[in-house]
């Protein structure tokens, strides 16, 4: 009982304190429950938010270095936090980045789909989002940037098609975490170009969830089981590389594979003549493109509620 | 005058960690402002929920000289079940009740061998940890499944875990307080909480005395299962999904959270209600790591960094302490 009150008095004692101390007159309204005025400042410059899925990764990174730039260009100061992968995590960010008062924030979901939790805490507190690279389903977005993944999966596609020739043959797709809307819109746009193209059929197509082993799985099983494949469509580059060492090992080097994305590794792969082909997405770009469109919106320009960023084939 | 001066120091150093707790605060307050309004303190106690609930559950399992570090799994596992269960029109209570009883038969599962068949309790629970993790993979195919808030049951589940009470006390919060007073209870007024500490301290004193150690160990397992499904439904709730990778490394920071409260490793010493002040120190840190803007990677070089720390500290003064 001694302790049960002591624990209570310094819980009592902590919440005095922190009124105390939030008494004294703050650069900008901090409660979450007040409606904000859109003026988001510390020391009069503009705060942006940047909230990724996970900053541990070659693309992340160059998205948030697009970003730093723009915001450097602008004056503008940038706030990044990432959820290493957990959504619960990201909920967290969320609530520490409003504390910080930004007047934009740049989302990255981990999941399209669990996104709301964090994007409806942006929405209360009256502070403008716009989601980068990928959707978030449910909750208020003021513009949406990310690469034109539907082209990118097309023109795989048809680079592919063109490889194949007249003869065809089986394909294998790769695909990336299902739900997301990368993978979804680079299936779309895949098979758009290869199907009821002539003579050609995909024969596998299963989820590798962005990962290189398991890409590298999916890809032994489909020799196995289709001894005849001739070209293999990754949703990103970490999954083709999985599949090229699987392909490599059984001795399949005429087997064509794509991936998506243009990392380093795969770039170096199809100079080397290994990996067929790649999609260049352009991260830097992204980045550079949502503070501006965060611009746009602070200066009430015009702004697109979708903004979709060039790719290219490496090859 | 000795004796008053020697009365103001115990007193002093039986609330040390509270003083210590009222000093870190103003100090990292004076190096961020933001970080002492209301509106951050009631962000972080809704942050520090999941871990303090897994981290009630975890004092119970390392005062029996145990451990569990499957506890992120389960919490994953349970959370997908329940998740799915809401989704497919099963109504609030029945999805709760059948929530925690998997949690329970989790820890049963962990019991069964550790205190019945004698094994090492991180070699069974690293392979519930794996076996739950798999079977979270599984069951949602390794997509996330989304809670459905358009049902009235989705409604009350989501609010479980991110609702507020009476204009801005998180109900999380409430139910940790509730969760805390309920073990203190058990460990410090209950026979049952005697044996718990009578087992950590001296297993085989314990049984010689009549105590049944077996049983008493299994207890505390079904129990750290328990909170470990609560903490599941509290997290699914919150990102208003179960995701496959929900709970990764959890298990880590109840340890963290059991220890740096002053809990002994080798079982039999420590006091649940201290548990709850190192999740908040946790929780606090991760705070304010996030508003002063550390990298993550430095992050987690520095809770490794307080962990050391708070084991140091607490390893050199348990001989003062009075228990």
């Amino acid at each position: 009982m001694k302790k049960l009150t002591a624990l209570l008095l310094s819980g009592a004692l902590v919440l005095g304190l922190t009124a105390g101390c939030t008494s004294k007159p703050a650069p900008a309204p901090s409660q979450a429950a007040d409606p904000q005025p859109s003026a988001g400042t510390t020391d009069g410059k503009v705060v942006i938010g940047l909230l990724v899925y996970n900053d541990k990764n070659e693309f992340i990174q160059k998205v948030v270095d697009g970003a730093q730039t723009k915001c450097n260009e602008y004056g503008y100061e940038l706030i990044e936090y990432s959820a290493d992968g957990d959504a619960a995590t990201e909920v967290s960010n969320m609530e520490d980045l409003i504390t910080k008062n930004p007047s934009v924030i740049l989302y990255n979901p981990v999941d399209s789909d669990a996104a709301e939790a964090a994007l409806s805490l942006a929405n209360d507190a009256n502070i403008p989002v716009i989601t980068v690279d990928r959707t978030a389903n449910g909750g208020e977005v003021v513009s949406h940037v990310a690469s034109d993944n539907v082209y990118g999966g097309k023109i795989a596609g048809e680079y592919i098609l063109a490889q194949l020739g007249e003869a065809g043959g089986e394909l294998v797709e790769i695909q990336g975490v299902a739900g997301t809307s990368a993978a979804r819109d680079r299936g779309d746009g895949f098979h758009s170009a290869v199907d009821g193209a002539a003579n050609v059929e995909v024969v596998v197509s299963q989820i590798g969830n962005w990962d290189k082993a398991q890409g590298m799985a999916i890809m032994e099983n489909a020799l196995q089981a289709h001894p005849d494949i001739k070209a293999v469509f990754a949703h990103n580059d970490t999954m083709a590389m999985g599949a090229l060492e699987a392909a490599t090992a059984a001795g399949r080097e005429d087997i064509v594979i794509v991936g998506f994305d243009a990392d380093d590794d795969a770039v170096q792969s199809v100079k080397d003549g290994k990996l067929g082909n790649t999609v260049a997405q352009q991260p830097q770009l992204m980045g550079s493109r949502g503070v501006e469109l965060a611009y746009n919106y602070l200066n009430d320009l015009p702004l697109e509620k979708e903004e979709a960023v060039e790719v290219a084939l490496v090859k | 005058m000795t004796g008053k001066k020697n009365k103001t120091l115990k007193i002093l150093s039986e609330f040390r960690i509270f003083i210590i707790m009222v000093l870190v605060i103003i100090v990292l307050g004076m190096i961020e402002p933001s970080f002492l309004r209301l509106s951050n303190f009631s962000n972080i106690f809704k942050q520090i929920a999941t871990n303090a609930i897994l981290a009630a559950g975890m004092s119970f399992v390392i005062l029996t000289g145990g451990i569990d570090i499957s506890v992120g799994s389960a919490l994953a596992l349970v959370g997908a079940v329940s998740v799915n269960l809401i989704a497919g029109g099963m109504n609030i209570v029945m999805v709760l009740m059948l929530s925690i009883a998997m949690g329970a038969l989790i820890g049963l599962f962990n019991g069964i061998f550790i205190a019945y068949f004698r094994l090492q309790p991180m070699i069974v629970t690293l392979a519930t940890m794996s076996i739950c993790r798999g079977l979270t993979n599984i069951y949602t195919k390794g997509a996330p499944i989304t809670l459905k808030t358009s049902l009235a049951s989705g409604k009350i589940y989501k609010w479980i875990g991110s609702g507020t009470l009476f204009g801005g006390i998180p109900f999380s919060l409430v139910l940790v307080v509730v969760l805390y007073a309920m073990a203190y209870y058990v460990l410090n007024k209950t026979a049952y909480g005697r044996q718990v500490y009578a087992v950590g301290g001296n297993e085989e004193a314990a049984r010689l005395s009549g105590i049944n150690s077996t049983r008493a160990k299994m207890m505390a397992y079904v129990i750290c299962g328990m909170t470990a499904a609560l903490a599941g439904i509290i997290i699914s709730a919150r990102v208003s999904s179960a995701q496959p990778n929900a709970g990764e490394g959890y298990e880590m920071d109840a340890i963290a959270a059991v220890v740096i409260g002053g809990t002994s490793l080798r079982g039999g010493e420590g006091r649940v209600l201290y548990t709850i002040m190192g999740a908040l120190i946790i929780g606090m840190l991760n705070n304010i790591m996030n508003l002063v803007g550390v990298e993550s990677y430095y992050q987690t070089v520095v809770k490794g960094v307080v962990i050391l720390v708070a084991v140091l500290l607490d390893a050199r003064t348990s001989k003062s302490l009075v228990k």
